[in-house]
């Protein structure tokens, strides 16, 4: 009982996944579906960005807290590209520095929720009975709220920081992945593989390692590609109401916030950075729902 | 099915006990001091106290939870902070222009989403199937609040075609004055014949309707690619193609009957989500709204409108789920086994 089971010894018609049997090679994928072809790119581009942020940036000190009082609100020029802002900064550097945030945070509230979800939900599809009950009890109170809702009173009470953005959305994210996992895990529990280790004495913690997490991570990895866009999406709009990044930090959100006062004016303020935003998150849906084509071909779009 | 419905309640009633709990944990740890914000800036220490006392403040986590949860099933959700009025009142008073704009934006989510997802399954590969995958995908990837400025510039800015600020225009105020019924302005002044106010508020309602209604576009036309693909590989589908049926009557009149379902059950997640969409839409168009509400009582730390918000949003998630369960329940009896 030492292999881990491959996908075929799992495959069946309840939900557990099919074998990644189209997989044949990177050109193959690209022809099939030039959308994640296109969203992996742009995902490594902003990875580059935010890596070579100094090489890029044409006033790396603009990220900070440089105040330039003479060439305030100019608007976009060789010089500045996207223009400068209410102290002077240049624009387009600060949306530069940016890619070193969000995409941040979205790393790392991820991490956190899988960390947490996942090991709830392989434990209440494993053991099933009274620890699934309380597990997914809880878990739907956390599902009531809305995940904007509830990062919005978690942020509220706390002071505004990236830190704090960080545990409010994930705070709110955790229970998606324990509920996706749980479905997956008594799924597989259920395989008779799973039964015979059982029979065979193998103790529990060996069965869940080597058995039932192996054959239920898949979708994880699908949602956590799905699920950067709406994280980024999400700590945008709490860094937008002043819930998240302060001054100077040149956060996309906070800079369409600090800009909304000139838009009419200074439309270039806004307009990049969200610019920005936007296009972050088109980069990782692209890529996560054309993994979950490639990885996934049975599961429907999930929504929070 | 009395038994499935019983259970779908106990259950429904369990989850909004729960919310109860973890906002009122929450609102408990907030820096500031309620008691001190009901008193107001010059009070003197006796008074705050005092203030406490009044607020109930004063007493066990336990205790202040079940006398909160006592005074919901009462109707007394507790005194705003800021307003002083009963929180259950002005969210009476705020919630339905809210819910009419949600509604407008879901009309005009699934007007646009269903037809393209429709598409994007009968071409499953083609183009149109490309083209509706990336609408979908931009709606879903869209920042609210950066939308709604970008439309603001662009309509009212450059093209000075649609308002951006307020539920109506304010000098009909005058002219034609709105009588409140429903606390709708567009339903108020069509059931009242107030034609300069509906018009006025029907232009009003787009740009924000467009706003909200970006997300669920995406959702809704993924979903309904996705189930109509679902049901057209069933075997009954399968058999109606396989005795000859042109693929337009298979697509017609078979698979979509059956695709409404998870279609139904993903319209109820979206609302919430849509309702919470409000509290930053409604704030940049300057509409008053449950939205800007509970955007004011963040930014004032006013714990029961806060608590009284997050309640009411949770009950309407609650309440749209057990519906679509019980929906789904009457029409598909597997459900009710499991």
């Amino acid at each position: 009982m030492s292999r881990v089971p491959s996908y075929q010894d799992v495959e069946s018609r309840e939900g557990v996944l099919a074998p990644p049997g189209r997989l044949r090679s990177v050109p193959g994928i690209i022809r099939r579906n030039p959308l994640l072809a296109v969203g992996a790119a742009l995902c490594i581009a902003i990875f580059l960005v935010a890596v070579l942020a100094p090489l890029i940036a044409t006033y790396p000190e603009d990220a900070g807290s440089a105040v330039h009082p003479l060439q305030t609100l100019e608007p976009p020029s060789a010089q500045h590209y996207f223009g400068t802002d209410q102290v002077g900064r240049d624009v387009f550097s600060r949306v530069v520095y940016g890619a070193r945030i969000s995409p941040v945070i979205a790393v790392l509230v991820l991490a956190i929720s899988v960390l947490i979800g996942v090991p709830l939900g392989i434990a209440a599809g494993y053991f099933g009975g009274a620890v699934d009950e309380v597990i997914m009890r809880v878990t739907d109170v956390f599902l009531a709220f809305p995940a904007l809702l509830l990062a919005l009173a978690f942020a509220a009470v706390m002071e505004p920081s990236i830190k704090n953005t960080v545990i409010a959305i994930s705070v709110t994210w955790w229970p998606w992945y324990t509920r996706i996992v749980r479905g997956q895990a008594a799924s597989v529990t259920g395989r008779p593989f799973v039964e015979s280790a059982k029979a065979t004495g193998i103790p529990h913690r060996r069965i869940l390692l080597r058995h039932v997490l192996p054959n239920s991570i898949t979708p994880v990895i699908v949602q956590v590609s799905l699920d950067v866009g709406g994280v980024i999406l999400t700590a945008s709009a709490l860094s937008f109401l002043g819930l998240g990044a302060q001054d100077p930090t040149p956060d996309w959100g906070l800079m369409v916030s600090q800009g909304q006062a000139f838009f009419t004016t200074q439309w270039w303020l806004v307009t990049f950075p969200g610019a920005a935003i936007f296009l972050t998150a088109v980069a990782f849906n692209l890529l996560g729902d054309g993994l979950r084509d490639v990885l996934d071909p049975r599961r429907v779009l999930t929504t929070r | 099915m009395t038994r499935f419905v019983v259970r779908r309640l106990a259950l429904a009633a369990l989850v909004v006990l729960g919310v109860v709990v973890l906002t009122f944990v929450v609102a408990r740890v907030v820096p500031g001091d309620p008691a001190a914000t009901w008193a107001g800036p010059r009070a003197r220490p006796e008074q705050i106290e005092r203030a406490r006392e009044e607020l109930g403040l004063d007493r066990p986590l336990p205790a202040q939870i079940g006398q909160y949860l006592a005074g919901i099933t009462t109707g007394d959700w507790g005194v705003s902070l800021r307003t002083r009025r009963p929180v259950l009142e002005d969210i009476a008073r705020r919630a339905p222009a809210s819910i009419e704009l949600v509604t407008v934006a879901m009309l005009l989510a699934i007007g646009v989403g269903v037809p393209l997802g429709l598409i994007a399954a009968r071409w499953k590969g083609g183009f149109p199937d490309m083209g509706s995958r990336l609408v979908a995908i931009v709606g879903v990837s869209m920042p609210a609040f950066w939308l709604a400025i970008v439309l603001q510039l662009v309509f009212f800015q450059r093209l000075h075609i649609l308002p951006v600020a307020g539920s109506y225009d304010p000098d009909l105020d005058y002219t034609s004055p709105l009588r409140s019924i429903t606390n709708m302005p567009i339903v108020d002044s069509l059931i009242t014949g107030n034609w300069a106010v509906f018009g006025s508020a029907l232009r009003h309602v787009v740009l924000p309707a467009i706003v909200i209604a970006a997300y669920p576009v995406g959702v809704i036309t993924r979903m309904v690619r996705a189930s109509v693909l679902d049901t057209i590989g069933e075997d009954h589908v399968r058999m109606v193609r396989a005795l000859g049926f042109s693929e337009r009557s298979v697509f017609a009149r078979f698979a979509l009957r059956h695709a409404w379902s998870p279609v139904v059950a993903v319209l109820a997640l979206v609302f919430a989500y849509a309702l919470v969409n409000t509290f930053l839409v409604e704030a940049i168009f300057n509409r008053p709204g449950l939205g800007s509400y509970a955007a004011d009582a963040i930014g004032a730390l006013d714990t029961p409108a806060i608590l009284g918000v997050t309640l009411f949003v949770a009950i309407v998630y609650v309440l749209g789920n057990l519906v679509v369960d019980i929906v789904q329940a009457t029409i598909d009896p597997r459900i009710r086994v499991s």
